[in-house]
Formats: structure tokens, sequence, C-alpha cells
């Protein structure tokens, strides 16, 4: 398993922290870590402590929700060079889903609170990780939309068809009348 | 020969030889022409069924153009024609006019990298251009196929798509925008493949076909990504009536969409997309 002082160009291949200036990079490695999942091994469980986020190296982690008396329903995967988490940094830091490995997971994970610590100490750090989340969220709100809208679900009638459809029926009943 | 008889209008009979069911309420059929011959088409072209004493409706061809001895049709049954069609059997006629409307332009992307984007039926107008592709595979860079569904249930042409993943020369990713744990795959919309690319955005022909809004979001992915607008071709769905562009029907802003498209190219219609009255 990689040793801190090794992740960080781990952190720095990631697409996540791109570009990140090496002084707030070495910041970032002092609150990761290199981690493994199998399969169904669970990374986070909605209400627990949202303690960790990840960026994935590999493999393919479900976000889920399980609701009683149905399968859990996987929202979204989220694969190589993709990142898991932001309930981290917002309170009360409580997850809001399920995350489960489907396959072999390789990641990087980072504490939580070690790093709302140093983010609080050194805004420029603060700025830097908020300025790269920010994003994920509106990309994953946008996913979110888009799967709400149900694309491939049945044609809805356009406004007025039902309008066209009645006075179709009235005419064709008028003219038998006639 | 020429498939399309001389008087636009007039149907040509063909019987069916294959009824396939492919999902809940999509199915395929495959037609030969009666009075026999051949029927030459381009991918993304479309046809108008006829069913006799119900009515016509266009549908996309999702054969192979290299074979002109069939046609093939998939389709879902959502109206009267389409609900009439899923009730006909092997050895029912069916009228056939066309092929009409612009192709997906296979040819002019030879030598870039090729992405098509499919959302739902939409892979069906685009497998023409796909089997075209790969067999003419050695004139482009990537083949990209990124797929998206409503569930792992609702996924078309599964045996093809797993055909086509098992290659070693072209690319294939399927997202579903629900699963339960039964699924294994990627859960997420079409446009998340767009995202993580697998192509060189700057060399790229995206071909795009689904439900309107999916290819809207998709062309803006494309875009995001790099992708140039002249470059991303859409496949355009309008009630047709004629087919060839004489009833106006399909009229969609200062188009036709049976005679100038299906196939628009995105910077032609951009901003058609976005306006609610048409």
């Amino acid at each position: 398993m990689a040793q801190p002082h090794d992740l960080g160009p781990i952190i720095d291949a990631h697409p996540f922290f791109q570009g990140i200036d090496g002084e707030l990079r070495a910041l970032l490695v002092g609150c990761a870590a290199n981690e493994r999942f199998e399969p169904g091994e669970m990374l986070t469980r909605e209400g627990r402590p949202a303690d960790k986020f990840y960026l994935v190296r590999s493999g393919h982690v479900a976000v889920e929700a399980a609701l009683p008396g149905r399968q859990p329903i996987i929202l979204e995967t989220v694969g190589e060079d993709e990142v898991l988490g932001w309930s981290w940094v917002v309170e009360p830091y409580l997850a809001t889903f399920d995350a489960r490995a489907v396959t072999p997971v390789r990641a990087v994970s980072f504490d939580g609170t070690c790093l709302r610590a140093k983010m609080a100490k050194d805004h420029l750090l603060g700025y830097e990780v908020l300025r790269r989340f920010l994003p994920v969220i509106t990309h994953r709100l946008a996913t979110t939309r888009m799967q709400l809208l149900d694309l491939y679900g049945p044609a809805v009638p356009p406004i007025g068809a039902d309008k066209v459809k009645k006075a179709k029926k009235v005419k064709k009943a008028k003219g038998k009348a006639g | 020969m020429s498939a399309e008889p001389k008087d636009p209008m007039l149907p040509r009979p063909f019987r069916i030889e294959k009824v396939r069911r492919e999902l809940s309420d999509t199915f395929t059929v495959e037609l030969v022409p009666v009075e026999g011959g051949d029927f030459a088409f381009d991918p993304g072209q479309f046809n108008m069924l006829y069913v006799f004493g119900i009515g016509e409706v266009p549908i996309s061809i999702s054969g192979d153009p290299a074979d002109r001895s069939r046609l093939i049709h998939t389709t879902r049954a959502v109206g009267a024609v389409t609900n009439a069609m899923n009730r006909l059997r092997v050895g029912d006629v069916l009228g056939v006019r066309g092929p009409y409307g612009t192709p997906w332009p296979v040819e002019a992307a030879f030598g870039r990298d090729l992405v098509f984007v499919a959302g739902g039926v939409g892979l069906a107008p685009l497998r023409p251009a796909i089997t075209m592709a790969m067999t003419h595979r050695d004139r482009f860079s990537r083949v990209v196929v990124l797929y998206g569904a409503r569930t792992p249930d609702d996924i078309l042409f599964k045996k093809e798509l797993e055909r086509w993943r098992s290659r070693f020369d072209m690319d294939v990713s399927v997202t579903v925008d629900r699963a339960t744990q039964r699924w294994g795959g990627n859960v997420g919309v079409v446009t998340n493949l767009v995202a993580k690319r697998g192509f060189e955005p700057a060399r790229t022909t995206a071909f795009v076909c689904g439900p309107e809004g999916m290819m809207r979001y998709s062309a803006i992915a494309l875009e995001k990504v790099g992708v140039a607008r002249d470059a991303i071709h859409l496949s355009m769905e309008r009630n047709m009536k004629c087919g060839c562009g004489l009833c106006g029907h399909c009229q969609w802003g200062p188009h036709f969409v049976c005679k100038d498209g299906p196939v628009f190219r995105y910077d032609r219609i951009a901003d058609l997309l976005t306006v609610r009255e048409l």
C-alpha cells in the first residue's frame, strides 16, 4: 500500500486535482490514504458520518438508495478518474446515500475532519478544494434533473393535443347528426 | 434498380419475412419486395410504411445498407399504425415508400474519430451507420458507441452491442438511467459517457440519435468536450405525412424534416431545439 508521501504523484495524476499547486497538494497528502475495496464492500452508508471522500483510481462504485420493501436502487455509478462524496464538506457531515463497490476499487481517500481543519486555517486550500467540488456537484445536479425527465419514457402528448382530439370528436359527432 | 416508384405516393408491396420482438414494446420486421428486385438506401434514411387500412408512418431503416435484398425496420409500438404493425405476422404485406431523407454523412467522416451517441430506440436509426463504419473500419481512427437506455431491460440490440464490445477496434459503453443491484454496469445519463470521452474531440464526427431532449443534452455535452458544432449530426423526428417535402406536415422552422432531414448538422438547428413553439 502506498504511504502518504507516495500519494503526491497519484493525486497529481487524478483529473480532480490536476494542476494543483505543489504546496497545497502537500497539505492534501497529509490527509490522504490509499484504499482498496472488494466487490460488495461499502464505502459509505446513508446516515453515517461522512468522514471521507474518494478519488476513484479504478473500478466502479454504485451510489444507492435503499428503501424498505424494495430492492436498493442504483442512482449512479462513479468510476475511474471520478470523485465520490461531498457530504464531508457540508454540515452536518452525514452521508446521504450508500456507496457500494461493484468491482474491485482502488481509491485515494481523504479524511474529512483533517481536511476541513486545514481548509479552515488555509483559505487558499479551502477555495481550491471547493472550486473543484462545485462543478462536480452542479454536474450531478444537472444529470439528476435529466434522469427525472425520464427521456426514454413514453412520449407525453403535446400541450393542446387533448383539445384537438376533443374538437375532432365534436366535429365527427356533428357530422353524424347532420 | 431504384427502390422508389415513379409516383412518390405509390407504395411498393413488401412481404414480412421475419418478425423479432426486441423489447416489450419494440419489434423488428424484415421485409422483402413482393415483386422481387432490390432496395438501395443510405444509413439514416427512412421509409413510409403503410399498414393497409390503418395508415402510414415514417420509420428509419435499421438494416445493413450493403444488404439490398431485404429491408429491416425496428420500431416501438406507440400509435395506431405501429400497434397494428406489431400485430402483423410473417407473410403479411406492408406498403413501402422511400427511401427518403438525408443520410448520416459516414464517408465525410473518413480519417476521423467517429462517435455514435444513441438513446433508447434511437440506436436503430444509427445501426446502419455503425454497420457501414465497421465495414470500412480502416477508414476511421477510433469508433466509439455510447448508448443510454432507461433500464437494463430496455437495452436494444443487446447481442449486437455485446458483439461490438468484444471487438478490439471499437469502444462500446452502455449506461442506464436507473437500475437495481442485478445490473453491474454504468448507471447515469448518456452524457456522462460523453464526458469520459475515449475520443479526440478536435478530430471527431458525432452522430446522435434518440429522444429530442437526449439529443439536445448530448450535443451540448459533445460541444463542451470540444467537438465542433458542424461535426455533430442529429436525427430529428416530426409528424410526417408525405415523406418527400410535398405536404409541409413536418415543417420545423425553415426546414421540412422529411426532405431537409431527418439528419441535420447541429450548427444549423441548434437554435431551433430550444424553441418551445416548434
